[in-house]
C-alpha cells in the first residue's frame, strides 16, 4: 500500500506517522515561516500566520503522501484545512469580542450610564447614554409588547387549531418575513409615516421592530408547543376540559420555560437593530422618555451616529465603544438567561 | 437560527388529537363561548400577519410608484442618484451591482469557511469541545450588526493594508484585484465583514444537517476502510447538500440586506468600480442609511423604490432557500 520507511513485521496496518507528527511539523512551519517573514521583511503578523499555514498543509501532505500513502495524506489535508478553516474563523471573532472589552472599559462607569449627551458636542469627552438606555428600553418594550401576543396567538392557531389553506398560508409567509431586511421594515413604516405626515418618534420605531419581531417568536413558539406530549391535551380533554381551558392551563404551562426563551432570543435580536431606529427615531442628544413624540435616542443608533457624527475624535470614539460593549452586555445577558430558562424548564419529551 | 431546522428532529405535531376533537366540536356546534373567542383571536393574529406582509407590499409599491413615474432617467440603468433636483434623475444599476457584488465576495468566503467549521464540529473536533463551541457561535450569532460595522470601521480597514498590497502586486494584472492606494473602504473589505457576520448563519444550519447525516452509513464506510474525509466527501457532504445549500441562501439573504455594517466601512460612491480593492460604489441598504439624512419628501420616496426592489430581491433568495428546506424535510422524514 505504501512503502515504509521504518522496517517492521507485517501487519494489516500500513504505516502510520507517530502521534506527535502533525505537531512537530506545524512547530516547523512556524519557525519556518518566522524565519521567512523576518528575512524577507513583512512587517504584518497576519503574513507570517499565512506563511505558516501554507508550510504546514504543504509539509504534512508530502511527509504524509510518502509515509503513508495519498489517501491518509489526503486525510491529514482535509483534517488540517478543517482546523485551519476553524483557527481562522476564531481570529476576527476573538478580536470583535477582545477589542469590545478592552476600549469599552476605557469610559464605561456610573457616570457614563446615568447621564446623556446633552450639550457635550460630539469631539469632546464627557456625556453618556442614559438617554439612550431609556430609548431602547422603551421602543423595545412597546415592540415585546405588540410582537409576543401576537406571535404566541399565531403559533398557537397553527399548531392547536390550523390545517387547510390559511394556516399554509401563515407558515409560509412567516417564514418568508424572517427574511425581511430590518431596513425595508423601516420604510414601510416610514410609508405609513409620510402618508400621515409624521414626525419621527420612539414609537414608530417599535412597530418596524414588531414587524422584525413577530415571525421569531411564530418559530420558536411552534416549535415549543409541538414539544407538548399530545397524551396531555388527550386526557384534559377526556376530563371535558374545553379547548381553551385546555391551552390556555396544559398546554402553555408545559411550554413556558421555551416559549419564555424565544421570546427574550427575539428580544436580544431586536434590540441591536439600528437601521429602522436610524430612519424612524432619528435620535437625540436630550432625554425623552416620551415615546410617542418627538425624536428619541437609542443604544445602537447612539453607537453609529458616535462613528459617524465625530470626525475622528478619539473621546467619540471610547463612547462608540463603551456603548458597543453596554449592548453587547446587555444583548449577552438576554441570550444567556434565555437559554438557562431553556434548560430549567424544559419539557420532558421522553426521549 | 438552528431553530428553524429542529424541525426534522421535533416528533410529529399535535395532529390526531386536535382532529378528533374538532370533529367534536363541530358536532357540538361550538356552543363554548370560549372556544368560538380564543378561536377567533388566535385565527385573528394569523391573519393579522398576513395582512402586515401585504401591508408592507402595497405600501412600498404605491411610494415607489409616486418616485419612478417622475423619474427623468431610466429607474434600473441610471447610474446617478439626483433626486433633490429638478427633474431627478435616478437609478440603481450601481446599487444593485455594489449588493450583488459584496454579497457574492462575502458568500465565496464565508460558504467553505462555514461548512469547514460545521464538520470541525461534527466529526473533527474533540467531543468535550463540541458543546461549548456550538455555544459560542450561538452567541456570535447574536452580536448585533451595528458592533461588527464599528469593529469593521475602526479595526478591520486598517489591517487591510497588507492583504490589499499584497493582492495587487501579486494578482494587480487582473483589473479586479487592482488598488489604486484609497483607503481599503471598498467591496472586499465590505465583503469580509459580511462573511464574518454571516459565518455563524451558515455554520448553524450547516452543523445541524451534518448531524442528521445517516450513522450507519458513515460507519459502513469506516469498516470498509475509509479514511475520516473519504466517509464525510462519500457519506456526509451528498447527505448534506441541499441543507447547506439552504444555509448558504439563508446567509446571502442576510447579506444582501445588512445596512449598518456596510455603510460605517463603505466609503460611497455613485459609479462602479471594476476592482474590487478601489473604494466606491454600494449597495442598497447603505444607500438608504446614508442618504436619508438629508433626502426631501420625493428623496425618500426614492429610497422606499430602491428598498422595493431589495425587498423582492430578499423575498426571492429566501423563497428559494425555503423551498429547498422544505423538500429536504420530506426526503429526511421519509429516511428517519
Amino acid at each position: 500500500m505504501s512503502t515504509a520507511i521504518v522496517d517492521k513485521p507485517s501487519t494489516l496496518q500500513g504505516a502510520r506517522l507517530p502521534k506527535w507528527a502533525p505537531y512537530a511539523i506545524a512547530g516547523g512551519s512556524l519557525a519556518l515561516a518566522i524565519g521567512i517573514g523576518l528575512a524577507a521583511g513583512l512587517h504584518s503578523r497576519v503574513q507570517w500566520g499565512l506563511i505558516a499555514a501554507i508550510l504546514f498543509v504543504v509539509g504534512t501532505y508530502g511527509i504524509a503522501a510518502r509515509v503513508e500513502g495519498t489517501r491518509q495524506a489526503k486525510d491529514r489535508i482535509a483534517t488540517s484545512l478543517v482546523w485551519v478553516s476553524f483557527l481562522l474563523a476564531v481570529v476576527p471573532l476573538v478580536s470583535l469580542v477582545w477589542v469590545t472589552v478592552a476600549r469599552g472599559v476605557k469610559v464605561l462607569d456610573v457616570y457614563f450610564l446615568t447621564h446623556s449627551m446633552g450639550v457635550v458636542a460630539d469631539t469632546e469627552p464627557g456625556g453618556g447614554i442614559y438617554a439612550a438606555i431609556l430609548g431602547s428600553l422603551e421602543q423595545v418594550g412597546l415592540a415585546t409588547l405588540i410582537a409576543a401576543p401576537v406571535g404566541v396567538l399565531t403559533a398557537i392557531y397553527l399548531v392547536e387549531y390550523g390545517r387547510g389553506n390559511l394556516s399554509r398560508a401563515i407558515t409560509f409567509f412567516v417564514d418568508v418575513m424572517t427574511g425581511i431586511p430590518s431596513i425595508v421594515a423601516g420604510l414601510f413604516i416610514l410609508s405609513l409615516m409620510l402618508m400621515l405626515d409624521l414626525e419621527p418618534f420612539g414609537f414608530a420605531g417599535s412597530l418596524a421592530l414588531a414587524i422584525l419581531m413577530m415571525p421569531v417568536v411564530v418559530r420558536s413558539t411552534e416549535e415549543m408547543l409541538k414539544l407538548v406530549p399530545n397524551e396531555l391535551r388527550e386526557a384534559s380533554l377526556a376530563l371535558g376540559v374545553p379547548k381553551w381551558r385546555t391551552i390556555l392551563k396544559v398546554v402553555l404551562p408545559t411550554s413556558i420555560g421555551g416559549i419564555t426563551t424565544g421570546i427574550m432570543l427575539a428580544i436580544a435580536r431586536i434590540a441591536g437593530e439600528t437601521a429602522p431606529v436610524l430612519l424612524l427615531v432619528w435620535g437625540n442628544p436630550f432625554i425623552n422618555a416620551n415615546p410617542f413624540e418627538g425624536a428619541q435616542a437609542s443604544l445602537p443608533l447612539y453607537i453609529y451616529q458616535q462613528y459617524a457624527n465625530s470626525a475622528g475624535s478619539g473621546a467619540a470614539y471610547d463612547r462608540a465603544w463603551a456603548a458597543s460593549l453596554t449592548l453587547i452586555a446587555f444583548v449577552m445577558i438576554l441570550n444567556l438567561v434565555a437559554r438557562g430558562i431553556a434548560r430549567w424548564k424544559a419539557p420532558k419529551t421522553g426521549r | 437560527m438552528d431553530i428553524t431546522t429542529k424541525h426534522t428532529e421535533a416528533p410529529p405535531p399535535a395532529a390526531q388529537a386536535p382532529a378528533g376533537t374538532e370533529q367534536k366540536r363541530a358536532a357540538r356546534g361550538a356552543t363554548r363561548p370560549g372556544d368560538r373567542i380564543f378561536l377567533g383571536l388566535s385565527r385573528g393574529s394569523g391573519i393579522f400577519l398576513l395582512v402586515i406582509m401585504a401591508a408592507i407590499a402595497v405600501f412600498l409599491t404605491y411610494r415607489a410608484s409616486l418616485a419612478i413615474s417622475k423619474d427623468e432617467a431610466n429607474f434600473l440603468t441610471a447610474f446617478e442618484w439626483n433626486t433633490g433636483v429638478i427633474p431627478p434623475r435616478f437609478g440603481i444599476a450601481v446599487l444593485a451591482f455594489g449588493t450583488i457584488v459584496s454579497s457574492i465576495v462575502a458568500m465565496v468566503i464565508a460558504v467553505p469557511i462555514a461548512v469547514a467549521i460545521a464538520l470541525f464540529l461534527t466529526h473533527y473536533a474533540p467531543r468535550k469541545l463540541r458543546g461549548p463551541i456550538a455555544y459560542v457561535i450561538d452567541l456570535l450569532a447574536a452580536v448585533p450588526s451595528i458592533v461588527y460595522g464599528l469593529w469593521g470601521a475602526l479595526i478591520l480597514v486598517p489591517h487591510m493594508d497588507g492583504l490589499f498590497g499584497w493582492l495587487n502586486d501579486y494578482l494587480g494584472w487582473t483589473g479586479v484585484f487592482s488598488w489604486e492606494g484609497g483607503a481599503p473602504r471598498s467591496m472586499l473589505t465590505v465583503g469580509i465583514l459580511l462573511a464574518i457576520m454571516i459565518l455563524p448563519v451558515i455554520t448553524n444550519v450547516s452543523r445541524e444537517v451534518f448531524r442528521q447525516a445517516p450513522q450507519m452509513i458513515e460507519e459502513a464506510a469506516l469498516a470498509l476502510g475509509a479514511t475520516r474525509w473519504e466517509v464525510i466527501r462519500m457519506a456526509v457532504l451528498p447527505f448534506g447538500r441541499s441543507g447547506v445549500i439552504s444555509a448558504s441562501m439563508l446567509g446571502l439573504g442576510r447579506a444582501l440586506g445588512e445596512t449598518m455594517a456596510v455603510a460605517t466601512v463603505l466609503s460611497p460612491t455613485f459609479d462602479i468600480q471594476t476592482s474590487l480593492l478601489d473604494p466606491g460604489g454600494g449597495t442598497f441598504a447603505q444607500n438608504i442609511a446614508s442618504k436619508f439624512g438629508e433626502a426631501t419628501e420625493f428623496g425618500r420616496d426614492a429610497l422606499i423604490a430602491s428598498g422595493l426592489v431589495l425587498f423582492v430581491i430578499t423575498l426571492l433568495v429566501n423563497g428559494a432557500a425555503r423551498a429547498i428546506i422544505a423538500r429536504r424535510k420530506e426526503y429526511s422524514g421519509a429516511n428517519a
